[in-house]
């Protein structure tokens, strides 16, 4: 038995290999798309694509499954038994498309605010923010509020610009990286190959995280600190670096506002906001020349400390003594904060001076010349090798937005920002602090667009969307005085709202890719609740009419009126746009497409095409030709093409120009789709090596950013530490101005609304006894898993197809808890009943699970006993969308103060073992929801491949 | 039983696996198994794919633990598969000769059509890498995408293993372990490569590099100096009262 087989070691792997846009998780990978005999034989990265460069995670792996996945919808729905049945009648498109379009006609004509529209984690909120702005409502956001608003606005309010999409660590030259919190899924596959890039380099890699998993086991030193305490811990860090006189001085005074003086004069209205002259330029005082200046002039010498006489004899102090006042004190010192944060003070001081050590010792100097703002040529780029990434770890809390902040400042503090080694803005960011425009909304108008985007950037009171006696004007109340600077929404507010008609009752909710009856909202049992809940009085729904848009047969489904299905990620055209979330690197801007690479075997239609019909059907304006006819009747392709939101300025930068000429500013170009079809489907510009650095002073970017569209005017952005849109919502929480908080909030928009940094106690823990609920409970995202999307895919739910509660290993032991043995988790909001998994790598006051694992039975076509059903189970049945009634009954959303940002990772909870026999099943559970008319039962033994298989 | 080829080139295919960077995301395992399901081994059979008790084959599995207790302690991610062995107990052991290990290149493969799913070879491997398709009735392994590696159909820079081409972190290479001078071989002599169970004499050729030692504790930073009572606000800041700095 010796003679080898001969195999065919060349077999024909596709008949064509066709590029397009991974969306097996946010983060937008370039992919090859193997097709043989009409089918998908292998999806793999593409090498050239900017953003995985030829790798591909987990997910995007595992394609295949999703698109061929048995949840599937196939046809439009229309509800014909109760809310939360699943009982469906299929009907066609035209038919679904005349009901919509005469429930929202009616609306548009009466009340355009009766339309709630939110999307989930779409990738499209230019287009359906700007239909949501034709429609005429201010009801718009995407899953923003509930995921990371506080990531983008701490930056976006300090830097100009945020972790991930608008930046990203310069994986290639940093030497010592932090990183603070769950950060697995964004971003994907950039992490992991810079992580990759840095331990290879020796680089040292510091994760600061409760839990040791995924990015933290590979991290050279893990700190296992205490959930919400990462703005103290930042906090001593700077108070190390300040009293060790270890931050960039020459950096602050050239790029921040650290010099510019802050007014003095407790009891007058323009306390704390800067000392501005005549032309409201803030001022500085010049050590040259003794006198106060513009601040923003060059070849001043701007005093970092200091109190001087403004002009009308009151005082004002320089806004970096302020911060080094307020970091200096005792009460930030490492001894100080060390045990609330789990993390000892010796270790907070060593990694205070490691970083200090690394950016000023081990700094960069590359010999590459750039020009500054004011046409100063600079023969080589300073680099500061520290770099920092943070997501939802951080934003999640009810302090996230401080946190946030702070990182920020600690960054910028060691000179650390936008520099080679640092954190790197990616275009079109940074942009001014904050960018425009203002959210649009204040008055609605039947029949009306709303006269700009519903979701912008707030600088003061009189940019609330509240009505004159403090009313919030939108169902998510964000822009109110309970989310000030909600520049995302409040998305897990919407359903809550809209059911107790809190500020008022609406008519349709219409949804896309938002799991709201399950693992995307919090308070899972209540809201399932709301939405099946009918008003007595005329046995209405409260919330009357429900459309959602999905791919698959998701637990939302069961819970919406008419459903109109959506396409696989691989059926269809879309556009990753420097509009929305683009896929920029700190290098140059890029953009992207899908193209479809399969057509649909089912009667189904991408829903951007779907929602440009309904504007056309709707007679919205943008969507529709001065005779009526639809502006775009070639649907989403028609309009990435040829949609222009400023004059020549559409959603893809790259081939504009009638014969793609030019990129950026352009007319529209017919061809533009097939020039990236050629192109990989993506187009990335790379900046010249002058523009690459210090983006916000660099002469050279600023003009192409403003070429670009990207910012108005090529005027330097100073980096805010101390904010004055802050202090102006303090101010008013004062007393001053017309438009003031209602009473109730006044103490605690005082309180967030620090115009520096600050450190409180999340909300619900300040709230709840901590003796009854002892311990912090988090989620940590599975890399193998894209939020609920993952477990109707046959390969991902045998990696990851149940979940466990994860408890310390010397807290399992302290109580009594083995493996495996089934414990109740208590929080203010209810019990669920889980299994336990002990672990080492955790801190012991918290416990924690994967998130999104756990299926509501019969969804996603999983057969009902599947692991996901029985011993899966969710978290959010124990977080409350709720905070605890304050004293007066009230209850205010828990969210940050700040941003609105949903605060899901400041639940605190008990866990009590099971008594012995109970069954082994997690709890709650749910009635099974019957598979939906037209889909076939999913089948038991998937042999896909096998139609490939040749004689080997 | 089979015979292990008599004569045997001198190329030694495998890979190497880092555990100092590998994240655990299972892009090998995914990757794989989609590039395997359509290829020489097709289907990879899964059963109960959307039912309870789902399983099904694998060729790459990423299997997670921790080492030592508390802080102390390591969370590793440990992906694992056939290891192609210089004298793998699984080829020896097969009734029929379906398993067998290729002469050229060290490659250890399965020819189904004459495997008859005895399962001896899964009880031989000491590192479970066999895969038993229930299904089908036959045993699947890794063939180091044996027909990827070498298809002339693909360009040159295609031609890796699946789970390397894809691997974020680039915790896996692959090339000739028979050649001191690959870099695969040097890699390995750089970062102290290592054999699984070497005890048990299998001398498998896919090699594993342990984490790095911990970068610093940077100990030439120290402390700061910390006076006995320090200033605390607002004197502190005074330092920077005089400091000419230009913009």
């Amino acid at each position: 038995m010796l003679s080898e087989r001969r195999i065919d070691l060349s077999p024909v792997v596709h008949d064509e290999v066709k590029y397009t846009t991974c969306y097996m998780c946010a983060c937008r990978c370039g992919i090859r798309v193997h097709l043989k005999d009409g089918l998908v034989r292998y999806i793999e990265g593409n090498r050239n694509h900017p953003t995985n460069k030829g790798v591909l995670c987990g997910k995007g792996s595992s394609g295949i499954m999703q698109h061929y996945s048995p949840a599937r919808l196939r046809k439009p729905l229309r509800r014909v038994g109760e809310r939360g049945e699943a009982k469906f009648e299929e009907i066609e498109w035209e038919e679904a498309l005349a009901l919509a379009t005469d429930w929202l006609g009616g609306i548009r004509a009466t009340d355009p605010k009766k339309l709630a529209f939110f999307t989930g984690r779409d990738q499209s909120q230019s287009l359906t923010g700007w239909w949501a702005n034709q429609f005429g409502t201010p009801n718009f956001a995407a899953h923003g509020g509930f995921c990371s608003v506080n990531m983008a606005a701490g930056g976006l309010y300090t830097i100009g610009g945020s972790f991930w999409e608008f930046g990203e660590p310069d994986w290639d030259r940093a030497k010592y990286f932090l990183l603070f919190g769950v950060a697995e899924d964004h971003d994907s596959n950039p992490i992991k190959t810079g992580l990759g890039k840095l331990k290879a380099r020796g680089a040292k890699v510091v994760s600061v995280n409760p839990i040791r998993t995924g990015y933290s086991a590979v991290a050279d030193e893990w700190v296992g600190i205490r959930p919400g305490t990462d703005g103290l811990f930042v906090m001593a860090l700077i108070h190390e670096l300040l009293h060790a006189d270890r931050i960039d001085d020459a950096y602050l005074v050239r790029y921040t506002n650290a010099p510019w003086l802050v007014i003095r004069a407790p009891g007058d209205p323009d306390h704390g906001l800067f000392a501005r002259g005549a032309d409201g330029a803030p001022l500085c005082y010049d050590h040259a020349t003794g006198t106060l200046v513009d601040a923003r002039e060059a070849n001043i010498m701007p005093a970092l400390v200091g109190t001087h006489t403004l002009p009308d004899g009151r005082k004002a102090v320089t806004s970096f003594q302020l911060l080094a006042e307020r970091y200096m004190a005792p009460e930030y010192s490492p001894d100080a904060v060390a045990e609330r944060c789990g993390v000892a003070a010796a270790d907070i001081r060593r990694i205070a001076m490691e970083l200090a050590h690394v950016a000023f010792e081990e700094a960069i100097e590359l010999d590459i010349p750039w020009t500054d703002w004011a046409g100063r040529r600079h023969e080589t780029t300073i680099g500061r090798p520290v770099a920092m990434h943070a997501m939802r770890g951080i934003s999640a809390h009810t302090n996230g937005f401080h946190t946030c902040r702070a990182i920020h400042l600690l960054q910028v503090l060691l000179g650390a920002v936008e520099c080679p080694g640092g954190f790197r803005f990616k275009p079109p960011f940074p942009k001014p602090i904050p960018p425009g425009p203002k959210p649009a909304g204040k008055t609605v108008t039947p029949g009306k667009p709303l006269g700009g985007m519903p979701l912008g950037f707030t600088t003061g009171p009189e940019d609330l969307l509240v009505e004159a006696d403090g009313t919030p004007i939108r169902i998510d109340k964000a822009y109110s005085w309970e989310a000030p600077l909600s520049s995302h929404g409040l998305m897990h507010m919407v359903i809550t709202n809209a059911w107790k008609g809190d500020p008022y009752p609406i008519d349709t909710l219409f949804m896309y890719m938002a799991n709201m009856s399950w693992n995307s909202t919090m308070n899972t049992k209540g809201v399932m609740e709301m939405l099946t809940d009918r008003d007595p009085a005329t046995g209405e729904y409260r919330i009357p009419r429900i459309i959602y848009s999905d791919a698959y047969f998701s637990e939302m489904v069961a819970y919406a009126d008419l459903i109109l299905p959506d396409t696989t990620y691989l059926e269809r055209w879309d556009c990753i746009s420097l509009l929305d979330r683009p896929i920029c690197e700190a290098d140059g801007p890029a953009d992207a497409i899908r193209q479809p690479v399969v057509e649909p075997d089912r009667d189904v239609r991408a829903f951007q095409t779907v929602l440009l019909d309904l504007g056309a059907r709707l007679g919205l304006p943008g969507m529709t030709n001065e005779d009526g006819s639809p502006k775009f009747p070639g649907g989403y392709p028609d309009y990435i093409v040829n949609h222009e939101r400023t004059p020549g300025i559409g959603p893809l930068a790259g081939w504009r120009g009638a014969a793609g000429e030019t990129f950026g500013r352009g007319a529209v170009n017919p061809d533009q789709l097939r020039r990236y079809v050629e192109n990989e489907c993506f187009w990335a510009h790379h900046l010249e090596p002058g523009q690459k650095f210090y983006k916000f002073a660099n002469r050279d970017y600023l003009e192409f950013a403003v070429h670009m569209g990207f910012i108005a005017s090529s005027d330097p952005i100073v980096l805010q530490l101390y904010s004055e849109p802050m202090q102006k919502f303090r101010l008013a929480a004062e007393g001053h101005g017309s438009v003031q908080p209602p009473d109730h909030l006044r103490a605690r928009v005082k309180e967030a609304f620090d115009p520096l940094p600050v450190w409180y106690v999340p909300f619900e823990e300040a709230k709840v006894d901590t003796d009854a609920f002892p311990l912090h409970a988090l989620t940590q995202r599975p890399m193998i898993m894209y939020h609920s999307w993952g477990s109707q895919n046959a390969w991902l739910r045998q990696i990851l197809g149940s979940n466990k509660l994860y408890v310390a290993a010397v807290t399992g032991r302290r109580m009594g808890i083995a493996d495996g043995d089934w414990v109740r988790v208590t929080s203010h909001n209810g019990t669920i009943k889980v299994q336990v998994k002990l672990m080492e790598g955790l801190n012991p006051d918290t416990v924690w699970t994967w998130n999104a694992i756990g299926k509501r039975a019969g969804a996603w076509n999983l057969a009902p006993d599947a692991g996901e059903a029985r011993k899966g189970f969710l978290l959010n049945h124990l977080i409350s969308e709720l905070l605890p009634p304050e004293s007066c009954g009230r209850r205010l959303s828990n969210s940050d103060p700040v941003t609105g940002q949903a605060a899901w990772f400041d639940l605190r909870v008990r866990i009590e073992k099971c008594e012995p026999g109970e069954e082994a099943v997690s709890e709650p559970q749910f009635p099974v929801i019957e598979r939906p008319v037209g889909l076939e039962p999913a089948p038991e033994v998937n042999r896909y491949g096998s139609a490939f298989r040749r004689p080997r | 039983m089979t015979s292990l080829p008599a004569e045997r080139g001198a190329k030694r295919l495998g890979l190497v696996i880092d555990l100092d960077t590998c994240v655990g995301c299972h892009a090998c395992a995914t990757n794989c198994k989609e590039w395997n399901t359509g290829g020489h081994s097709a289907p990879l059979t899964d059963v109960n794919a959307y039912q309870a008790e789902q399983r099904g084959v694998w060729f790459n599995r990423v299997h997670t633990f921790e080492a030592g207790q508390g802080a102390d302690g390591r969370t590793v991610h440990f992906p694992k598969n056939c290891l192609h062995c210089e004298f793998p107990d699984c080829v020896t052991v097969c009734p029929t000769g379906a398993s067998y290990k290729r002469a050229e290149d060290g490659i250890v493969l399965v020819d189904h059509d004459k495997c008859i799913g005895c399962k001896l070879c899964s009880w031989a491997c000491a590192y479970g890498a066999r895969e038993f398709d229930e299904d089908e009735g036959v045993m699947k392994k890794c063939t180091l995408c044996i027909d990827k590696i070498y298809n002339t159909r693909l360009p040159e820079a295609d031609r890796v293993p699946a789970c390397v081409a894809t691997c974020p972190s680039r915790a896996r290479h692959f090339g000739d372990l028979g050649d001191p001078h690959s870099a695969v071989s040097k890699l390995v002599a750089e970062r102290g490569g290592f054999d699984l169970l070497p005890e048990l004499g299998y001398q498998p050729t896919t090699k594993y590099l342990p984490p790095r030692p911990a970068a610093r504790p940077l100990d030439n930073v120290g402390q700061r100096p910390r006076p006995a009572n320090e200033d605390p606000a607002p004197a502190g800041f005074l330092r920077w009262m005089d400091r000419m700095l230009s913009r």
